[in-house]
């Protein structure tokens, strides 16, 4: 309570900033980021709607709204029911997981340029699902074992990076090192498949939610549901820990416990993400950038922006990737030949400021 | 407390740790030319196929095309040995040289996004250009180096503080991944680019094509060479910038010089066996446990020492998937990785 009251001084709040009372409890409001968090929703769902009308089988509009409404029962219907609107909410909710996670990882250890594609999280879903591939298991198991293997690498980078706490700077570079064994080893592995397999584990890596079904969608927004509330309750956690060690101990923050959820929390969504649709990269690296280029440092509702830009991004590229090119690209191809470049410019801008 | 009171003289007495006198320094390192010329045999005979001592001879030097353990000698182990040593020199020398420009503990070919640098261009050459020849797409591994290096370094050395080695680090790996995904997209879009370049990107010495080799290998000697005679220099300027120019250096000159040698020696490595990883940061510091600060014997040594560990990396890929293989790229990042991982949990170099 003492860390919520700390931060905001008088002089530095913005005029958009409004404290609600409710109950026992008050929240500071910034109506900006609300509005930001509106507006950005109702661009999601027009991007989506478009989504719905757009594909080889072209549909108006109405007949899309018709369809999700369930006045039409035709192949419009199917098409919209069960075919599109399952990979528009894939890609939405993906991107809002990737998205958060980032932002969780970059606040957690003080550095802009870190996300969970970095550090060796997403290798660990790689390599789980690669070895997966090319051994011929099953493939509906796929997702449960690509998180697994996240939820073990980040286990094992944990416990690497701890000598009596978790220093930032520690975790990234034995992130870096646990990164570069697990992709040589993915490596390993596709080099030893057959063609096919190997294609497929590529496809794989690189991310993708071609044929996304509603068990992806269940899976994905079971994630969101649970991890989202915890994460904003979080946030102000986070934002204590940008300060300082010091000063986060000195207002009582039980520090490495607080790191340990915000870890949990990290690598739960970005592995939810990456079960249904493998790694799609540059996500979690770059949307906490814009969100708080244009909303302003991290808190529970910056957090929901870097959300709802993260969902936007990632169906914009799948649109991209699925429509507006001679062949149709993995969404993973799009936000890495796009999103890299001007990454790279952020990148430089990030350093600069630090 | 404790650690406090003893990290505080690191700077003198930590680097000169287990640096012996000059004599020793040549001792030791025939020593490891021995060593090598063992591995180099070894290199020769260990595979699916064993051979004799007396047959790996006879295929050196009185080569008898009807034997077939000869033959498998002469065609297939020679190459892979003789690439091994070039490239071994190649990356540790290479790791070396930018481990002291940068002062940073962490610097390498691989870390810096050289190596994935020319893999980029090779494979945008062979893809777009429908290039075949080495000597046409070394070129572009040169360029693919020089440029992935200098963005990286752009972009670690932004901003206060300058280049510490996890800005560096990330620059890096962000860089790399840059180009991986956009590698990526050109594979995707073509399987039988994937079929052909699947197997050079995972950095191997095995199937290598000795005609790559010898036409990088002027590339290779000049920065091998140039490499050696600027021991001197390295040794000065690896006590900072500040310290080099009041000694009467032209740092940014022979910052240049050095880079040039390095991109040289990293792109001709990456062009005739694939992106090999973590030899050029694991080398120098296992040398440097030997030879001290004085890079005049640090250079020398990762000229014999990297090629000693790349082969033996090689052979333990042969050994350990018997009848298959494990590409030494493969090898030497498992073994190379928890070196940086090491290193990371070090107080000295994380509070960096």
């Amino acid at each position: 309570m003492m860390a919520r009251s700390a931060i905001p001084s008088p002089e530095t709040t913005p005029p958009s900033v409004r404290f609600v009372q409710l109950g026992g409890l008050a929240f500071r409001v910034n109506t900006r980021v609300l509005g930001m968090i509106g507006l950005a929703l109702v661009v999601l769902v027009a991007l989506g709607a478009w989504a719905l009308t757009l594909g080889s089988f072209r549909l108006p509009l109405q007949a899309v709204i018709d369809a999700l409404t369930g006045a039409e029962a035709g192949d419009a219907r199917f098409i919209v029911r069960d075919l599109r609107l399952p990979r528009v909410l894939t890609a939405a909710f993906v991107g809002a997981a990737l998205a958060m996670s980032g932002a969780i990882f970059q606040g957690l250890v003080r550095n802009p340029l870190v996300s969970p594609d970095i550090i060796g999280v997403n290798a660990g879903a790689s390599f789980a699902a690669v070895f997966w591939i090319v051994t011929g298991q099953p493939s509906p198991l796929l997702p449960v074992i690509a998180f697994t293997g996240a939820v073990a690498t980040t286990a094992a980078i944990y416990l690497l990076s701890w000598r009596g706490n978790i220093a930032g700077p520690r975790l990234i570079l034995v992130g870096i090192g646990v990164n570069a064994i697990l992709t040589a080893l993915t490596t390993g592995l596709v080099v030893r498949a057959n063609i096919y397999e190997a294609s497929r584990a590529l496809h794989w890596t690189t991310g993708s939610v071609y044929a996304a079904t509603w068990g992806d969608v269940r899976v994905v927004a079971a994630v969101l549901a649970v991890l989202v509330p915890v994460g904003v309750a979080l946030m102000w956690a986070l934002r204590v820990i940008q300060v300082g060690d010091t000063t986060a101990r000195s207002v009582g923050l039980p520090l490495e416990r607080t790191r340990l959820a915000l870890v949990l929390v990290g690598c739960a969504l970005s592995a939810g993400a990456v079960a249904v649709a493998g790694p799609i990269g540059f996500v979690a690296l770059m949307v906490p950038h814009i969100a708080r280029m244009i909303a302003g440092p991290m808190s529970g509702s910056v957090f929901i922006v870097t959300g709802v830009l993260g969902a936007l991004l990632v169906l914009g590229a799948d649109m991209v990737g699925q429509h507006a090119l001679p062949v149709g690209v993995p969404v993973g191809v799009v936000t890495g030949a796009v999103g890299a470049p001007y990454f790279l410019f952020l990148m430089y801008r990030a350093n600069t400021r630090v | 407390m404790s650690r406090v009171t003893s990290a505080a003289p690191a700077p003198s007495t930590v680097s000169h740790r287990g640096a012996l006198p000059a004599a020793k320094l040549g001792v030791t390192l025939l020593l490891c030319v021995v060593a090598l010329a063992v591995v180099s045999l070894l290199s020769l005979r260990v595979g699916s196929i064993g051979i004799s001592n007396s047959d790996a001879w006879h295929a050196l030097f009185h080569f008898n095309p009807e034997s077939y353990e000869q033959t498998v000698v002469r065609t297939l182990r020679l190459p892979r040995t003789i690439i091994g040593l070039g490239v071994g020199a190649a990356l540790a020398m290479a790791g070396a040289a930018m481990q002291a420009t940068t002062r940073n503990p962490l610097a390498g070919p691989d870390l810096l996004g050289v190596n994935s640098g020319a893999a980029f261009g090779i494979v945008t050459a062979v893809y777009y250009g429908h290039l075949t020849h080495p000597l046409q797409f070394v070129w572009f591994a040169f360029a693919g180096g020089l440029a992935a290096a200098a963005a990286t370094y752009a972009i670690g050395s932004a901003g206060t503080g300058g280049a510490t080695p996890v800005k560096l680090a990330l620059a890096g790996v962000v860089v790399s991944s840059l180009l991986s995904s956009w590698l990526t997209a050109l594979l995707l879009l073509d399987q039988q680019t994937l079929e052909v370049v699947r197997f050079w990107l995972a950095g191997s010495l095995a199937g290598r094509d000795l005609a790559t080799f010898t036409s990088v290998l002027p590339f290779l000697m000049v920065g091998l060479i140039g490499m050696l005679l600027m021991g001197n220099q390295l040794d000065i300027l690896s006590m900072g910038e500040d310290t080099a120019r009041s000694l009467g250096m032209r740092t940014g000159r022979v910052r240049a010089v050095v880079t040039a040698l390095v991109v040289l020696l990293a792109g001709a490595a990456v062009a005739a066996a694939g992106p090999i990883g973590f030899l050029g940061l694991a080398v120098p510091h296992i040398v440097r446990l030997i030879t001290g600060p004085d890079y005049r014997w640090t250079l020398a040594y990762c000229l014999v020492v990297g090629p000693l560990l790349l082969l033996s990396a090689d052979i333990l890929g042969r050994v350990v998937a018997r009848p298959g293989e494990v590409q030494v790229g493969i090898v030497t990042a498992v073994l190379g990785a928890p070196l940086l991982i090491a290193l990371a949990r070090q107080r000295r170099v994380a509070e960096l």
